[in-house]
């Protein structure tokens, strides 16, 4: 592969792409000093929801702006390419966090004197002890504590905010203006005789249309300095886009856009403000953009005012864009959890209509060119597949993936609407719906679907064989379920792991569930409100369960480890006798050193989930299913249910390294399996019993699933190998199976790559739901995929 | 019904044949070629492969075996002792990959009821639907087995609905081709060498029997993929594609398509395993250019989808 490419269609786009990957990531503190003095200004003197519409609006009024030299598209989060602005109210960093943020070798940021000068003298003595990390910390039970703590679960509100935010066709429908008059529509209706709630939601539609304020003066801003930019430039060419850009701002946001154009710019100050009003777990993104913008290409193309190469240019500009924002700093669990810079924008190109029709139009190829041409891994670029889209189509997304950089990533757009379905959203908004983050599952524009955290099965397993005493610790942490050599059948021992399972996942719903009010009562997200369907006509906030639906995920990780686990113990123990419990518990304390015959007799001789063997993937089932119906159907706090996932972004290795051995021979501090993908090294029988295996899970029950293959170059090669790969994802979609992601890189490539670093700059690998470059990932994370299965034949 | 030897069931096969494919291989081949990358393949009983990267020389195996057919040679302590084999004396039980901690050593070739077999194949059934694949019988050579057995398998799977292709060194007696022709797609069939004394020397064979059956087939309205394994040193030469050339022409075999199968010596590394050596020392991967002119004398001799590679 090419070690180091310029790329971009044109020159323009090849010194904005260049600017922005080799711009250092940096903190940018502007926000937290204009976010502290609106809270000084108005803190008290009015409502929380319009002091948080203030503080949305003192920002935008004042923020340094930035328009980049060759820019089309403007609007950055912070003053210049790769500044992160911070969130005190959520995460109030100690002068040891930025510290740390600026010396960590990788995911790391800029923090100057300055910063924390300000950060010392400003910021913390005003946020330490009103962080909304500060207040869920102090709201958890000591259980909660120590269950956190043994890395049984992660939290993901604990320093971020809500998450899960996709635009719907709306964002183009109409400008913010009439975002305004729908929100003067509600507060006219409002029924001060009947309605207890009525004084609340005047103050949230208050602030909601503070908040469109907000958006409307950085936009009008945007334009002045184009305008005077314009007037400085003495570039004739450079000077007419710069009116040109000064002439979109005049339209958008405040109005509904006219042009492509005008789409792409409005797009873009709607993100803004999502990322910037709060930090949002899974950032935001455009969902079906390409079906948003296909009538604008149309429109604009035969008016002759648009080029294809225009559309490509002007997307282009778009991904730069999106590459030039960081994910705010993370610390702590949260940065293990999520070791990346990606802010999980995720784009959902293809899938149907929602008349059910073929959505894929130009627009979705122009997309799939700019994925190609671009190579960046912000924004996180998928295909939905329907059985409904051309073959071309399925194939183009082929041709772009074997070159293994991890994107697009495929979902089954069939599975994503029953998966909708099933969770009880109408069959239209099911259509619209599609995949944000990672692989979750949601209808755009209507549902809040927050991600809570992250469930260690294979740890609770761990702690079930030793009768809820942590291994690692030697502390008891969950309920005396019984000593493991004295369970005699399978039977017993999976009573007492469920037990485990159900006392630790009621200790997390009970501390989400408090997160969740938490954030009802102290962080509303009036702009994002505006955005979320039903959330202006109900008066409610998008965090206090105004939208439509309003979905809690928990993402159960390690499914491939835990399904290896139950079926060593159930093979080996019960089953067959090769082995005693006592013989594997001692064998897990010791890291099986010393039992040689044991460790191959668990690795090389017992069924593994993964060859579509139905032994190990029954009890793959098992498990599932019990954690799926333990978890679905609990009432959450904002009016929804509980759902699950099986995704673990980079959780898998935070997970592992707090584990001692597993019985089915992953040693110590190992990551468990990722997604629902075997355990590494497990599946000996090709891409095929994989993918079987996998679809033994019911996918259509979850609120998404995701697997990994990695693949060496020659097996997808030339136009067989295009058709092959382009038939196994359809046969996995045939079995219902939600999202494949595919790394097609030899182990070789890899491991020259952890060498030099330098000389593989722009090696990208699939990671969990996302990719990233090699060299940002840490060494375990790096040998992880190394040691996942090559499908190479 | 006698249950011939299986030793691999390959699965996401997507070079031996259309589509995504199964191919199951069968242990035994009349034929020895010198370049073979299967040799687990050749003989038609089970056999004991020995992995000695994964030895550490414990003795586990030497200590379980009953015949006392391993013995522990060279320095103590481990690592440096390595078990060694006396094949003459060894009955194949398999205690020794039981005993083995390190799973060095493994049995090639196992029996499976049709039943069974079926069951296996036919876990695969959407992908071959989808991408128009089925299921290959390969080898060694899967028509010189216990011909009920692969004439029963190969109906039962035709009469499924499945695509199943025979992949033949066609040295075997033209009846056992005619039993399977009524339930077979296509015939992926192998010419080593034109000349036949050149073909004894490499294979082992004389090649009379393989060209006869190659006609038979082609009369008998048998859809062939030919496939030519090209060696330099060996017949990677223009008097090698001239012969078959004219062979086709003369008797009028019109293959659906020709493989043109650079040799490779990925296979080497196998026949330690078994205790055998070897000699790759005389054959060599023809080069990149040759190959593509190999290709154009096909096709300027009036013949199609002339491809290289599986």
């Amino acid at each position: 592969m090419a070690k180091t490419k310029e790329r971009g269609m044109n020159d323009r786009i090849k010194r904005l792409r260049k600017l922005s990957t080799e711009t250092q990531p940096h903190i940018y503190i502007e926000r937290a000093v204009l976010e502290t003095e609106a809270y000084q200004m108005y803190e008290g003197k009015v409502s929380v929801p319009e002091l948080r519409a203030l503080v949305l609006k003192h920002f935008f009024t004042h923020k340094k702006l930035y328009i980049g030299e060759d820019e089309l598209i403007v609007g950055e989060k912070g003053d210049y390419p790769q500044a992160a602005p911070t969130f005190p109210e959520l995460c109030c960093h100690t002068l040891e966090d930025m510290h740390n943020m600026n010396d960590r070798s990788v995911v790391n940021f800029t923090v100057t004197e300055d910063d924390l000068k300000i950060q010392e003298e400003q910021i913390i003595p005003y946020w330490e002890d009103r962080s909304m990390r500060r207040r869920i910390l102090d709201s958890m039970t000591e259980e909660w504590k120590e269950a956190y703590a043994a890395s049984i679960f992660t939290e993901f509100m604990e320093q971020r905010g809500p998450g899960h935010t996709v635009g719907s066709v709306k964002l183009y429908e109409k400008g913010y203006l009439d975002y305004q008059e729908d929100i003067k529509t509600a507060l006219d209706r409002l029924d001060y005789q009947k309605d207890p709630e009525a004084l609340n939601k005047r103050d949230q539609l208050n602030a909601m249309s503070i908040a469109c304020e907000a958006i409307m003066i950085l936009g009008r801003r945007y334009g002045e300095l184009a305008r005077q930019m314009a007037r400085d430039c003495a570039d004739e060419t450079r000077r007419k886009e710069l009116l040109q850009i000064a002439a979109n701002c005049d339209i958008v946001p405040a109005h509904k856009p006219e042009t492509f154009y005008q789409a792409i710019q409005t797009y873009w100050f709607t993100h803004l403000a999502v990322t910037t009003e709060l930090n949002p777990w899974d950032a935001y993104s455009p969902g079906h953009f390409d079906q948003h913008l296909g009538p604008f290409y149309d429109r604009d193309t035969e008016a002759g005012i648009l080029t294809r190469d225009q559309a490509l240019e002007l997307m282009e500009c778009l991904w730069v864009k999106f590459y030039n924002q960081p994910a705010p700093p993370k610390v702590g669990v949260t940065l293990k959890e999520s070791s990346t810079y990606t802010d999980f924008a995720n784009i959902n190109t293809g899938g149907i209509t929602p008349e059910g029709e073929d959505g894929v139009n130009e627009v979705s190829y122009i997309i799939l060119d700019c994925m190609d041409e671009m190579q960046l891994v912000q924004p996180n670029s998928n295909v939905q597949i329907s059985r409904k889209n051309p073959r071309r189509f399925l194939k183009r997304a082929c041709e772009i993936a074997r070159k293994g950089w991890g994107q697009p990533a495929f979902y089954n757009t069939e599975a994503i609407i029953q998966e909708l379905l099933n969770a009880g959203k109408t069959l239209e908004d099911a259509r619209q719906g599609g995949c944000s983050g990672c692989v979750e599952t949601g209808a755009f524009g209507n549902e809040a679907y927050i991600l809570l955290g992250y469930f260690n099965l294979p740890k609770v397993f761990e702690l079930t064989l030793f009768n809820g005493v942590d291994p690692m610790t030697g502390k008891q942490l969950g309920p005396r379920t019984g000593e493991a050599k004295d369970f005699q059948t399978f039977d017993q021992l999976w009573e007492a792991y469920t037990k485990q399972i159900d006392h630790f996942l009621d200790i997390k719903v009970r501390g989400s569930n408090v997160i969740e009010s938490l954030y009802a009562k102290y962080m509303p997200v009036p702009f994002l409100s505006v955005l979320t369907n039903d959330c202006i006509a109900a008066g409610k906030d998008y965090n206090a369960g105004g939208a439509r639906y309003n979905t809690s995920v928990i993402q159960g990780v390690g499914t491939g480890t835990i399904a290896d686990c139950l079926s060593a113990v159930k093979y080996n123990v019960y089953d067959h006798g090769n082995c005693t419990m006592e013989e594997l518990l001692a064998a897990m304390k010791e890291d099986f050193r010393g039992h040689e015959r044991l460790l191959n007799l668990v690795r090389n001789h017992t069924p593994k989930y993964g060859n579509d063997d139905d032994y190990a993937d029954n009890l793959m089932r098992k498990v599932f299913n019990y954690f799926l119906d333990n978890v679905s159907g609990r009432p959450n706090m904002r009016g929804g249910t509980y759902r699950v996932d099986m995704l673990p972004t980079t959780c898998h290795v935070y997970f592992g390294d707090v584990m001692i051995a597993s019985p089915n021979g992953r040693l110590a501090h190992k990551p468990v399996s990722e997604g629902i993908s075997p355990e590494k090294g497990a599946d000996r029988n090709g891409p095929t019993a994989v993918i079987k295996s996998c679809a033994k899970m019911d996918h259509l029950k979850t609120g998404g699933t995701l697997l990994n293959q990695k693949f060496t170059p020659q097996v997808v090669a030339g136009e067989e190998g295009l058709n092959h790969m382009a038939d196994l994802i359809r046969t996995y979609f045939d079995m219902d199976g939600h999202h494949i992601q595919f790394n097609v890189v030899g182990r070789e490539t890899l491991l020259a790559a952890q060498k030099n670093p330098e000389e593989y700059r722009d090696l990208i690998v699939r990671v969990a739901g996302y990719s990233d470059y090699f060299r940002n990932l840490d060494k375990p994370l790096q040998d992880e995929i190394i040691e996942r299965t090559e499908q190479g034949f | 019904m006698g249950k011939p030897l299986i030793f691999n069931i390959q699965k996401y096969s997507i070079h031996d044949g259309e589509g995504i494919r199964t191919t199951v291989f069968f242990k035994g081949c009349p034929l020895s070629c010198s370049w073979c990358h299967n040799p687990e393949s050749q003989r038609f009983d089970k056999e004991l492969l020995f992995h000695s990267d994964r030895c550490t020389g414990c003795g586990a195996c030497s200590t379980v075996c009953a015949r006392k057919a391993i013995s522990m040679e060279g320095l103590s302590p481990p690592p440096e002792t390595i078990p060694r084999l006396d094949r003459t004396l060894c009955r194949v039980c398999g205690a020794c990959t039981t005993a083995c901690p390190h799973s060095a050593r493994e049995i090639a070739g196992k029996e499976y009821e049709l039943p069974a077999l079926i069951r296996e194949l036919e876990k695969d059934r959407m992908f071959y639907e989808r991408s128009g694949g089925g299921i290959t019988l390969s080898g060694g050579e899967p028509l010189a087995q216990d011909m009920d057995y692969i004439e029963e398998l190969a109906r039962r799977l035709h009469a499924k609905g499945y695509s199943v292709d025979i992949d033949t060194c066609g040295c075997v007696p033209y009846e056992h081709i005619r039993r399977v022709l009524p339930y077979a797609d296509t015939f992926l069939y192998d010419i080593k060498l034109f000349d036949s004394q050149a073909h004894r020397k490499y294979t082992g064979v004389d090649n009379g029997l393989i060209l006869e059956n190659l006609k038979a087939l082609s009369a008998d309205g048998g859809k062939i993929r030919l496939r030519l394994p090209l060696i330099d040193g060996v017949n990677a030469t223009e008097k090698h594609l001239t012969d078959i050339i004219l062979f086709l022409q003369d008797n009028t075999i019109r293959p659906n398509r020709i493989h043109l199968l650079k040799y490779h010596s990925t296979g080497s590394g196998k026949y330690a395993r078994l205790d055998r050596l070897y000699d790759g020392t005389s054959m060599a991967e023809p080069d990149a250019g040759w190959l593509c002119r190999a290709q154009d004398l096909f096709r300027h001799s009036g013949f199609q989808n002339i491809q290289i590679g599986g």
